[in-house]
């Protein structure tokens, strides 16, 4: 197992190598000079702002500039935005906690909807409930995630006033009230993501279900006598899982996808809205260093995905 | 073979008609209720997206203030916005470009894929592996942060050369196909590997095909059932891309009212123009879903194993 865990370990370094290449590559073709302002300056002589970039590195060729972002992304230097002139990686670590928090409960939310719902379905197929939760998720994928919030502000905070639809960093309470408060403000963000997962994980669970449940071993496990629910539960859901895995962790860019937007329409100071109210700011340091710290989550939960493998196949470890 | 001689001289062969393959896929597509429905669904929504505007010809940017904000009237069906404009006339332009958009993306998607997918599969060894590594490293690319980083990076000096109309429709076209071709890649080369082992295809090149016959004559056309339900898929996927982008803010400009645009005027009115809100959203939702089941019953229709 530790010596799978070093491989698919080592296999990461080289993809986040080749998302580091693709995001350089993209801003090194992007047009736009840094030093556009200094050029209408006429305080500034021509030479003075030659040498500038000289001492800077901006004429060096593409890959020894290449190489110097690499090493000082890895040292922590991430630059300071330009709005706020605080250092990127604090700005950034401020705010991944709200968005960690947010996108796991909402992953949870997923879970516990799909897992019951696709297993229940496909052990009953064509059924009733079947089809009506087949309908379901698929209304629930289709519909996207910036009109379900919309939809839930309308419904919860306009027309009932039940929920407070603006996220607050502080509020002025603290024990039980806190947890309370934190709790009525987080659930549409959570209901919004975890919603349009679960829709999506539900139809794999199914399937995934579906084609385990045909097996032999199945038949086996029944002849031996042991009880249906034992049957589903160890013999067929846990192999059901290994291709749900895939298509979980192939699903995580469109789960921080939908962070960004869900985090922008409840403002969730979370790292997405960092993201657009940089973008909208021209804040290039900030908008670079939160798409390099999505570029990792994606990866890090890749290697939750191969881990989660090797312990549901121990085949797959010992190859 | 022995096996096909009916066992008495009174079992006569049942002779069925010769279908073809089209209408034998049209004769399993109609099996799937909802996604007959849904394909009369979409197919009226893009009738009424591209002829709409030809009965309704309020212009999409008449400012009125007497009727800012308005509900659902007589004079303007589906309401009026803060600047009296016209909300129908808006959702329909709106839906051509959505649908644009949409349509040309997956074109873009599928081509690369299918380029992607089919070299990989037809090659071979080391070019294979580094065109699947590549596939691998697009899957986990963070796409819609990518897909605001280069739209903000180029959306200036691409309007200035082709107009900002033009300029930010093929940015955001090509930039969401480059991130929703992978899928494709991935089945046309898994249909690839398995197509070219295939007896007809080893009989086609006894027979001396070029390579280039063989892929475009023989194997692709049989590789495609599953890259039509894909594409189809990838449809749905750009037009909620493109109006993720909108609705951040960071699409179209304000001027072309998209459906995500609509979305983004509408959220900070919410509580007093529903309306506006809702007419977009509801586009936006009847084509994914719609375009969702077609694809679904796409799948039904166009796996030949399955038995319906």
């Amino acid at each position: 197992m530790l010596q799978y865990l070093t491989r698919r370990l080592l296999i990461a370094i080289p993809s986040l190598l080749g998302i580091s290449v693709i995001l350089f590559t993209i801003l090194a073709l992007a047009p736009g000079d840094p030093f556009e302002e200094l050029a209408t300056n006429p305080a500034i002589p021509p030479d003075v702002r030659a040498h500038l970039r000289a001492s800077l590195g901006m004429d060096d060729p593409v890959h020894l500039r290449y190489f110097a972002w690499l090493t000082s992304m890895l040292h922590g230097e991430w630059g300071f935005s330009f709005v706020s002139r605080i250092p990127v990686d604090q700005l950034i670590l401020q705010r991944l906690p709200t968005t960690i928090a947010v996108i796991g409960t909402s992953q949870i939310v997923a879970l516990c909807i799909a897992l019951p719902v696709g297993v229940f379905a496909a052990t009953r197929p064509y059924s009733l409930f079947d089809q009506i939760a087949n309908t379901l998720a698929f209304i629930g994928f289709s519909l996207p995630t910036f009109f379900t919030g919309l939809l839930m502000i309308l419904l919860f905070s306009i027309h009932l006033g039940w929920l407070p639809f603006v996220f607050r960093t502080s509020i002025d309470a603290t024990g039980w009230r806190w947890w309370w408060e934190m709790a009525r403000q987080s659930i549409m963000p959570i209901m919004v993501l975890g919603l349009f997962q679960g829709a999506a994980w539900t139809r794999y669970v199914r399937s995934a279900v579906l084609d385990v449940i045909r097996l032999d071993h199945v038949t086996t496990a029944r002849a031996k006598g042991i009880s249906e629910g034992s049957v589903t539960l160890k013999h067929v859901v846990r192999n059901a899982m290994i291709p749900v895995v895939t298509l979980v962790a192939l699903q995580m860019p469109a789960v921080f996808g939908g962070a960004i937007v869900t985090e922008q329409i409840f403002r969730v100071p979370g790292v997405g809205s960092l993201l657009i109210t940089a973008i909208l700011a021209n804040d290039t340091p900030v908008i670079m260093g939160v798409t390099f710290v999505f570029a990792c989550l994606v990866v890090f939960f890749n290697l939750v995905a191969d881990i989660l493998y090797g312990w549901l196949d121990p085949r797959i470890s010992f190859r | 073979m022995a096996g096909s001689i009916p066992a008495s001289a009174s079992a006569e062969p049942v002779r069925r008609p010769h279908v073809g393959p089209w209408k034998e896929a049209w004769r399993r597509f109609r099996k799937h209720r909802l996604a007959v429905v849904s394909a009369a669904v979409l197919l009226l929504l893009i009738l009424g997206v591209l002829l709409g505007p030809l009965f309704w010809t309020l212009p999409i940017d008449e400012i009125d203030f007497a009727a800012t904000l308005q509900g659902p009237t007589l004079a303007h069906p589906l309401g009026t916005d803060d600047l009296g404009q016209d909300l129908l006339a808006r959702v329909l332009y709106g839906g051509r470009i959505s649908l644009a958009v949409g349509f040309t993306a997956m074109l873009v998607a599928v081509g690369l894929g299918i380029l992607v997918g089919s070299t990989a599969g037809m090659a071979g060894g080391r070019t294979d592996a580094g065109l699947m590594w590549l596939t691998d490293l697009f899957l986990s690319l963070p796409q819609l942060p990518l897909l605001l980083l280069i739209i903000y990076l180029f959306r200036a000096s691409l309007t200035e050369v082709v107009g900002t109309e033009l300029g930010v429709f093929i940015l955001v076209v090509s930039v969401i196909g480059a991130f929703n071709w992978m899928p494709v890649a991935r089945l046309v080369r898994a249909q690839f590997l398995s197509l070219r082992e295939k007896e007809f295809v080893e009989a086609a090149r006894a027979l001396g095909a070029s390579r280039r016959r063989l892929v475009l004559r023989h194997i692709l056309p049989n590789a495609l059932g599953p890259v039509i339900v894909a594409a189809t898929i990838d449809i749905a996927a750009a037009i909620i891309a493109e109006s993720t982008l909108s609705f951040l803010g960071l699409g179209f400009p304000p001027d072309i009212p998209t459906w995500g645009r609509l979305l983004f005027d509408a959220k900070d009115n919410l509580d007093f123009a529903p309306h506006w809100a809702l007419a977009p959203g509801i586009a936006i939702f009847l084509t994914v879903v719609s375009i969702n089941f077609v694809g679904d019953g796409l799948r039904d229709a166009l796996d030949p194993r399955r038995v319906l």
